[in-house]
């Protein structure tokens, strides 16, 4: 009874966390805490990889809405690329993770807040010059006004979630 | 060796190992490459406030909160231990551009006169950073993915509605880069 009763619950957990999110934790297995730490290591990397390439530099993103440079289009094209030929080689080959568990994918449902958030996501990408991965680059760099740009995205998250309910979906 | 990895990256190696990181989150625990969900776990974990969208446990999402700390500190490690010397290196049409807005320093990765503590108390520092941020978080929940999400997650794994939430992106920032930034500028 109170395994079935928690098993509820872990299905509606996964229900609200699947909601409007792309990024959802897929993985059924339990691990020790420390696991995390190679999500650490992996986020090192593209640290480095946003500042040396200066896909965090509010100029580049200026220069790429406007057609003035092709790095970021570069940068995009070659990631999304190679991210599609890994994903491919992953579903042809069975591959699991380090694990032993199946890799899934889910695929993603249409809705009007792709349009609609989709724009306001790019009005605000163009006037900070910054996505989310950069905001916090940024912060590690020292250039700690962006902790402001942080906060607001942060509210502006908390709001979405708060109007949730009356908007266009 | 230190001299080659301090000036500015090229595309093709950052794209590629870029592309890197979504194989590498899916084998290292079939965790996909996504950002922005972290501004609704610190919701999630800080004000809940009884809203239904930020009631789950966003423990296990810790992994990606470990992920943005990394990237904060892979961030520290590039700016501090491999400074590019140079200034930022832009395109001469923006140059001319942002000088008409009394923009000229070019000694950090972002304008110091547009982003910087004592510009968040000017009209179009207070619009940039403060709209900016809000606009930010509030548009990648609601298109349910940032750059990190849609752009390259969902297109590698060729989610059509993914390509359409980039087209979006795209689309808000020529607008503002283009048609509303001129207007902010000038404030």
């Amino acid at each position: 009874m109170s395994a079935e009763k928690n098993t509820q619950e872990i299905l509606t957990d996964f229900e609200v966390r699947s909601l409007d999110t792309v990024c959802i934790n897929e993985s059924t297995q339990q691990h020790p805490w420390w696991y995390n730490f190679k999500y650490l290591a992996v986020g090192i990397l593209f640290g480095i990889v946003f500042v040396k390439a200066e896909i965090i530099s509010w100029f580049r993103m200026q220069e790429m809405f406007r057609f003035q440079s092709f790095h970021m289009y570069g940068v995009i094209g070659t990631a999304v690329v190679v991210g599609a030929i890994s994903i491919a080689l992953i579903k042809k080959f069975k591959v699991k993770t380090i694990h032993g568990e199946e890799i899934h994918f889910t695929p993603k449902k249409f809705n009007k807040g792709q349009i609609i958030g989709g724009l306001i996501f790019g009005l605000g990408w163009a006037l900070t010059g910054a996505c989310p991965g950069p905001i916090f680059a940024q912060i590690g760099m020292g250039i700690t006004v962006m902790i402001i740009v942080l906060l607001s995205a942060i509210t502006g998250t908390w709001v979405y979630g708060y109007m949730r309910d009356r908007l266009p979906h | 060796m230190k001299e080659f990895l301090q000036q500015p990256w090229p595309w093709y190696v950052a794209g590629v190992l870029i592309g890197l990181i979504v194989p590498t989150l899916l084998i290292l625990g079939n965790k996909h490459f996504g950002i922005s969900a972290n501004l609704r776990h610190a919701c999630a974990a800080c004000f809940p406030s009884n809203i239904n969208f930020f009631k789950y446990d966003w423990k296990k999402e810790s992994w990606n909160l470990f992920f943005v700390g990394g990237i904060l500190m892979g961030a520290f490690i590039a700016a501090f231990g491999l400074p590019d010397p140079n200034p930022v290196v832009v395109n001469p049409d923006l140059m001319k551009e942002l000088n008409t807005y009394g923009i000229n320093d070019y000694t950090s990765m972002v304008p110091k006169q547009l982003v910087s503590w004592d510009a968040l108390f000017t009209a179009r520092g207070m619009v940039m950073m403060v709209a900016g941020g809000f606009l930010v978080g509030f548009g990648s929940r609601y298109a349910g993915g940032c750059t990190s999400g849609h752009a390259i997650m969902g297109l590698s794994n060729l989610q059509w509605p993914s390509l359409i939430a980039t087209c979006c992106f795209m689309a808000g920032g020529f607008l503002m880069a283009n048609l509303i930034l001129p207007f902010i500028m000038k404030l």
